[in-house]
């Protein structure tokens, strides 16, 4: 078990190695660092200005030194400007030139600073997170019961009318990317002109606010409300129940043709006891592996829901950082990306292997 | 149920039909079944795959699925009709009135879920007890089943026992409730002979110590034979011969059961002498059964006019127990006149030899533990194989499932190359000679006929492509039209109609496809022809088909044969020399005569006395074997076979457990690998006995 | 002129959409009466779920088609006066002959969201599909070996690809889909890697079919170099010399990524089949043959994985569309002028809550279509599985 998680650990470390560096090969490339300098110094720079400003600032080095240096496993580059003040990577104003260290990557927990926000990037990433932290924990809570709970019940008696009515619910659900949804719910219930609110406010329902959810989620960074997190919330939960849903279902589907519930069914067991104590378990292995891998495009709802939503969490750092050509910030959403990726296909792993005692045990 | 009087019968099944409902049509599955099982009575429900002897247990269960559905008759058991009894009356009896065992152990347990938890799950369902106390039952019970520490075994997940072991547990299962009546369904197809061996003896043994009533539904006559008292022959959704076992196997009086009889392999039976007589045409489908007899179209006896004007009704023949046929002509045919159709054969002379295996072996590297990592461990799946084939002989090789008999096969083809040692190809070493790189001549005269008929054709192709194909490869023929003509011959030779070269695998039944599949290994003229398990897969009324068809091609071409299965009363039947294999080495090899008489290497000795044969004038010494085959990743120290040989005592000095034996000739080149002295090997008796007529 | 209610507006866009509805009677016809003889196409028929969505597919694969009759103005065309007009609306100042409603209303620059949505739907069905398909030949062409040889090939090429499906794809399309990308000419690289695919699979295809009968192999090699090496050097060069294939450095662009992010997933399933088919007697049979690996891959395996691989694939066109539609909310499309939906959602929600028809109109159609693939898959995966 132990050699297994190692290795696992290992791969992830060279994914996470090698996602990095494309990441930071793609941000730095010429005509980003070109786009870099002007907007940094001056838009009207000369090519030769725009080139001599970037190897003042030691972006003149190879992409693979530029990449240690940023990782920290490079010392950091160092130089002096015309008039002999000695500049470089570490060099920070105020600190003395001796205490100036020689390695300053993110492995040293220096990130850099933020072109756009003007904040180490640190201090950005650390609220973003938080914001984004409580977005996913609703998500997860509204998401995972439910969308288990619906396979489970469209699965366990395949062909039936429930199965037909969630199962389509199901698939339409997963056909709804977030901003269709989020546009959708909007536009039903957070729409002074449109959708339910109006007739609420016109039948005395609402009183005191004009819509019955707010359209953005930017209090919800203050202050969490059933009406400000809710439309948020739902279009993430959204997609994922119709697809968790589907693959409980299949797995369930499955596991009720399977002989050893005939073998249930014929001892005597109860359809709800069969369900519950012999097909449950078996039929959750497979969403578990699902919910987990699931991640990486619960990433993406966050970046659309976030943007939609005014929601200043890591989705919203992140476009943010994208597209205003922020490399450090940039660089930073990456890895805390790539990381939460690999991270949860090895939980994902290890939880398969736990759940299911055919592969534990032999 | 007090009121249920024990001389009536446990079950008691009349004029039942069942049919299946689909999109487009109704399948009568079962019609107008028809049988009764007394109390502490062994029932044998036989019959070809399709006919519906399946359904009718399920039907009992009352678990026919969404499509099945009963649409005519009763099911009567204690007296009760299970046909009208709601849902929660069902589930009263289930499990604790009415056990079923299935064919897959594995896929019958559940994965999740401790054994013990499983079993104890029965008393406290239908009994209300406790869960120590069911834990203890249970606890009993593995003990009753015979499976050795019970404790540990309640503890384990299923996938953690062998599959002789699971269907034990299966078997406890059913047991837990004591029912009145048990149905099991094909239960050891699964497993090995010899494992097979031990649970019929259980099977038994239980029946009797319990007085449970048992429906057993199996596919092979002399599993019947063993385990029943009565038995009803089944075909296309009929019961066409229901009697006391004894009485149906030597008296029986349906053409269908006759003729099923004359197809099997018995001992005496012999390819030249005496050859099988397979049954003509094919099983009918549901939807396509003929009027009036089903098995008319087959028949030899068949009258037009007299066997199709009207359904047959079951008729009971006088002086017998309870014997019935569903025959028109029942009383006119000469049940003792000798078949027409058999014509006997020219043994065919051996050739030089074409292929010699020298101190062959092959070992794979294997990885373990769960997660990939771990320990690399050595598989050896074949040692020192040494032997020799001519031309036009039959080599069977015989073992049951890690013996290495695949592997040997998968070396011999080219797939895998072979470790040390050599193999000659008529003047060719071809030991370390990969597919790839063999010649189109090579490769063309060595091909191999597949076990499962379901897989061994590409079912996204026409029959007659893959024949071209094949030829192609082969490079047989100048252009397409000449090998347009070639697969057609070849369509002859397996005895198919030249219209199924456009027909796509699926539209073909078992033993048509793999008629095809035997057309495919000889498109390039092969000489030496691996067939592995070719028939085990087929219904008993096609395996004498298939049988004589490869054997007819072989006696034209002079083909080398080399035999891969596990059925002995097939081996002896056709194979000229037979060559014994276990965990890897060969234990025994002589000529056919040679093997099945005394002395035997033990395990043969087991193997044989193993094998049910379908006839009561055969006296077999029961051998069971005990424990299980062991791993061929963790194999015994000295003899491989010495964990389970009852003969171990005899050897003095625990050689067995130190030394591997060596090969020893026994004269006329029978060669055994035993520690036994030669004056013990002389003290062995013949395991089948015919007796004296 | 007075604006239309509601059940004006739809009783006038239905019959905008006529071409479609003859186009769809038609093939329903023809479909139904041949059900029988069309394999697992015609067994569609039979489910209610894969009839629904093949006919919401179909109809917007003929929008389409006839989006040059359908529509009522020039998607582009900006009518003064009808800035986020309410749909329904009358057109201010008609033109001689041009249609006198917005139906579906205006967008903020004053441009028909009817028409627009119209032509998303070319837009969209020119792309995702084409993607999709060299999605597929990518994954086929390494899927194959990858499952069949295992080892180290299959360790290599799985890395590779776990790689890109751990990047979050909306970072993926934020690095790959800007126009400094396009100035380094990374685009085309990735280009010319992807764009070779189909030439090599179909290349191997026919050679291994065909290599004992030379004549043959070479007709077909010949024809599928030929044709595939013009259309390569148009589309991932721009240097075709005819002419014929071209195609925008921005599209081309949005393409390569959308081709790229997909095809590991096509890798992924195609690997596990061939694993599980690799044991099937029919493929030892091949190798006792004599056959070569990549015969047996793509004639032996191949053709025996086609069922779950055309359910993926139309779940796959339809993953595809919901990727163009978040790279046009992103902003990151084809061109900003340009009516596909994601755009057309992005711009349509800056005013989302006080007019919301501009980015629900297309948030609709696009869902629809969406919908439509999903229950077509899931309607083949119930009809294959039958019998």
């Amino acid at each position: 078990m132990l050699a297994f998680v190692l290795r696992r650990l290992g791969v992830m470390l060279l994914t996470a190695l090698a996602l990095t560096f494309i990441v930071f090969a793609l941000t730095n490339l010429q005509p980003n660092l070109e786009k870099l300098a002007k907007s940094e110094a001056s838009v009207r720079m000369s090519d030769d200005a725009v080139r001599a400003w970037l190897s003042e600032n030691g972006y003149s080095g190879t992409m693979i030194s530029r990449y240690g240096q940023w990782l920290g496993v490079l010392p950091g580059w160092t130089g002096a400007t015309a008039d002999g003040t000695a500049t470089g990577r570490c060099v920070e104003r105020g600190v003395a030139a001796e205490a100036t260290p020689r390695f300053c990557g993110i492995l040293q927990g220096d990130w850099g600073q933020s072109t756009v926000f003007k904040k180490p990037v640190l201090d950005m990433l650390g609220r973003a997170l938080g914001h984004t932290g409580w977005l996913m924990l609703a998500v997860m809570l509204v998401m995972v019961p439910t969308a288990l709970l619906i396979g489970v019940l469209a699965g366990m008696r395949e062909g039936s009318k429930t199965d037909r009515v969630l199962s389509t619910a199901a698939i339409a659900t997963t056909a709804t990317p977030e901003y269709v949804s989020g546009v959708i719910f909007i536009a039903l219930f957070a729409s002074a002109t449109a959708g339910i609110s109006p007739l609420l406010v016109e039948w005395g329902w609402l009183t005191g606010r004009k819509t019955l959810f707010q359209g953005t989620a930017t209090s919800a960074m203050d202050d969490i409300t059933f009406w400000n997190f809710a439309l948020p919330v739902m279009t993430i939960a959204l997609y994922g129940i119709g697809y968790i849903a589907r693959m409980t279902r299949a797995s369930m589907t499955e596991v009720m043709t399977q002989q050893y519930i005939r073998t249930a069914r014929l001892k005597g067991v109860g359809f709800g006891q069969v369900v519950m104590k012999h097909a449950l378990r078996n039929a959750l292995i497979a969403p578990f592996t699902v919910i987990m891998l699931q991640f990486p495009w619960l990433l993406n709802g966050v970046v659309i829901v976030e943007t939609l939503f005014n929601y200043k969490g890591f989705g919203w750092t992140l476009v943010q950082a994208a597209g205003n050509n922020d490399i450090d910030m940039l660089l930073a959403c990456s890895v805390v990306a790539v990381f939460v990726v690999l991270l949860t296909q090895l939980i994902s792993d290890i939880g398969y292997v736990f759940l299911n005692p055919r592969i534990r045990l032999s | 149920m007090e009121d249920w009087d024990p001389s009536k019968p446990i079950l008691e099944i009349e004029n039942l039909s069942i049919s299946f409902f689909t999109r487009l049509r109704e399948i009568p599955a079962v019609m107008d079944f028809s049988c009764t099982v007394m109390a502490g009575e062994a029932m044998g429900l036989v019959g070809e795959s399709g006919c519906g002897k399946s359904t009718v247990a399920l039907a009992v269960m009352r678990d026919l699925g969404k499509t099945g559905r009963i649409t005519g008759g009763s099911i009567r058991f204690k007296g009760r009709d299970l046909t009208r009894l709601s849902e929660e009356e069902l589930r009263h009896i289930r499990g604790s009135e009415i056990a079923m065992i299935y064919q897959e152990p594995m896929a019958s347990l559940n994965p999740a879920m401790k054994v013990g938890a499983q079993l104890a799950e029965v008393p406290v369902i239908h009994q209300n007890m406790a869960k120590a106390e069911a834990w203890a039952l249970a606890r009993q019970i593995v003990a009753d089943v015979r499976l050795p520490d019970p404790d540990r075994i309640l503890n384990a997940y299923p996938h953690q026992l062998s599959g002789g072991q699971q269907q034990r547990i299966v078997i406890a299962m059913a047991l837990m409730a004591k029912p009145a009546l048990l149905i099991l369904d094909e239960p050891t197809t699964a497993l090995d002979v010899t494992v097979e061996a031990g649970i019929v003896d259980l099977v038994k043994d239980l029946g009797a110590k319990y007085g449970t009533s048992m429906l057993f539904i199996s596919h092979n006559l002399g599993l019947v034979l063993d385990v029943c008292d009565r038995i009803c022959v089944m075909y296309s959704g009929e019961a066409v011969e229901t009697g006391n076992v004894e009485e149906v196997f030597t008296s029986m009086r349906h053409p269908y059961t006759q003729a099923l009889f004359r197809s099997i392999p018995l001992p005496g039976a012999d390819k030249n002498a005496r050859p099988l007589i397979s049954i003509p045409g094919n099983f009918p489908l549901p939807h396509e059964r003929p009027p009036g007899c089903n098995f008319g179209p087959r028949c030899d006896y068949f009258e037009k006019g007299r066997c199709d004007a009207a359904d047959v009704p079951m008729e009971t023949v006088p002086d017998a127990h309870r014997h019935e046929s569903r025959c028109r002509k029942w009383r006119e045919i000469d049940w003792q006149a000798p078949p027409k159709a058999r014509i006997a054969k020219e043994k065919l002379p051996f050739g030089k030899v074409v292929l010699r295996m020298d101190d062959l072996k092959k070992y794979y590297s294997v990885s373990t533990g769960a997660f990939g990592g771990g320990s690399k461990k050595v598989v050896k799946a074949n040692e020192t194989l040494s032997f020799e084939a001519r031309e036009g002989e039959t080599l069977a090789i015989v073992g049951e499932s890690g013996c290495g008999k695949s592997t040997f096969a998968k070396v011999l083809m080219g797939l895998e190359t072979a470790t040390s040692g050599q193999i000659m190809l008529f003047d060719e070493n071809v030991q370390s000679t990969p597919i790839q790189k063999r010649g189109a001549d090579t490769v063309s005269q060595v091909q191999m006929v597949f076990q499962n008929p379901f897989d061994t054709l590409n079912p996204s192709m026409t029959v007659g492509r893959q024949i071209i194909r094949a030829l192609e490869v082969f490079r047989k023929g100048d252009n397409d039209a000449d090998r347009q003509r070639m697969m057609l011959d070849l369509m002859d030779l397996v005895k198919l109609p030249r219209a199924f070269a456009e027909r796509m695998p699926r539209q073909l039944s078992g033993g048509q496809k793999q008629r095809v599949g035997i057309a495919r290994a000889f498109a390039g003229g092969a000489k030496v022809v691996v067939a592995d398990e070719p028939v085990s897969a087929l219904d008993v009324s096609v395996q004498a088909a298939v049988t004589d068809l490869l054997m007819d091609i072989q006696r034209e071409n002079r083909t080398t044969l080399l035999f891969i299965s596990h059925d002995l009363s097939i081996v002896r039947y056709l194979a000229d020399r037979v060559m014994v294999m276990y965990l890897g080495h060969v234990v025994e090899m002589g000529t056919t005569e040679q093997v099945f008489s005394p002395p035997y290497h033990p395990y043969t000795e087991a193997l044989l006395s193993a094998v049910p044969i379908a006839d009561p004038t055969v006296v077999r010494k029961r051998i069971v074997l005990e424990g299980e085959i062991p791993s061929a990743m963790n194999p015994p120290p000295g003899c491989p076979f010495q964990t389970r040989c009852r003969w171990k005592v005899q050897v003095p000095g625990g050689l067995c457990d130190t030394e591997l034996p060596p090969v020893r000739d026994l004269g006329e080149h029978h060669q055994i690998k035993c520690h036994l002295s030669a004056e013990v090997l002389a003290t062995m008796e013949p395991v089948i006995k015919v007796a004296a007529e | 002129m007075e604006p239309l209610s509601w059940g004006a507006i739809f009783a006038k866009a239905a019959m905008q959409f006529w071409p479609v509805w003859a186009a769809m009677l038609v093939t329903f016809f023809l479909s139904t009466a041949l059900k029988r003889r069309l394999g697992l196409y015609g067994k569609l028929f039979d489910s209610t779920v894969g009839m629904f969505g093949f006919g919401i597919v179909t109809f917007w694969v003929f929008t389409a088609v006839f989006a040059d009759q359908i529509i009522t103005h020039d998607p582009l065309a900006q009518l003064s006066g009808m800035k986020n007009a309410l749909p329904g609306m009358a057109v201010k100042s008609p033109a001689e002959g041009g249609y006198p409603f917005y139906l579906f209303g205006g967008d903020s620059l004053a441009r028909d969201v009817f028409s627009r949505m119209v032509m998303g739907a070319r837009d969209v069905l020119k792309i995702a599909p084409a993607a999709t398909v060299f999605a597929f030949m990518v994954g086929v062409t390494l899927g194959l070996p990858a499952g069949y040889f295992g080892g180290k090939l299959d360790t290599f090429l799985s890395f590779l690809a776990n790689l890109v499906l751990a990047f979050p794809v909306i970072l993926l399309f934020y690095l790959l889909v800007t126009p400094e990308i396009v100035q380094t000419g990374i685009p085309v690289i990735f280009a010319a890697i992807l764009f070779v695919f189909p030439i090599v699979f179909f290349t191997i295809l026919f050679n291994s079919r065909f290599h004992m009968n030379p004549a043959k192999r070479n007709l077909y090699v010949g024809l599928t170099l030929a044709l595939g090496l013009w259309a390569y050097s148009g589309l991932a060069f721009n240097a075709d010399p005819v002419g014929l294939f071209s195609m925008d450095p921005n599209l081309l662009n949005v393409f390569v990524s959308v081709v790229f992010v997909n095809s590991p997933g096509v890798f992924r399933i195609v690997r596990g089949l061939v694993m599980d088919i690799k044991a099937r007697d029919y493929v030892a049979a091949g190798q006792t043959r004599g056959e070569s690996s990549w015969y047996i891959m793509l004639w032996e395996i191949l053709p025996n994985a086609r069922g779950p691989l055309i359910v993926d694939f139309c779940l796959r066109i339809g993953y595809t569309t919901i990727l163009l539609g978040t790279l046009g909310f992103f902003g990151l499309g084809v061109s900003p002028e340009s009516p596909d939906w994601g755009s057309t959602i992005d711009d349509g929600r800056k005013l989302l809550a006080i007019f919301p028809h501009a980015a629900v109109v297309p948030a609709l159609a696009l869902m629809s279509l969406v919908l439509g693939l999903n229950l077509l898959a899931d309607g083949l995966r119930e009809e294959s599985l039958k019998d």
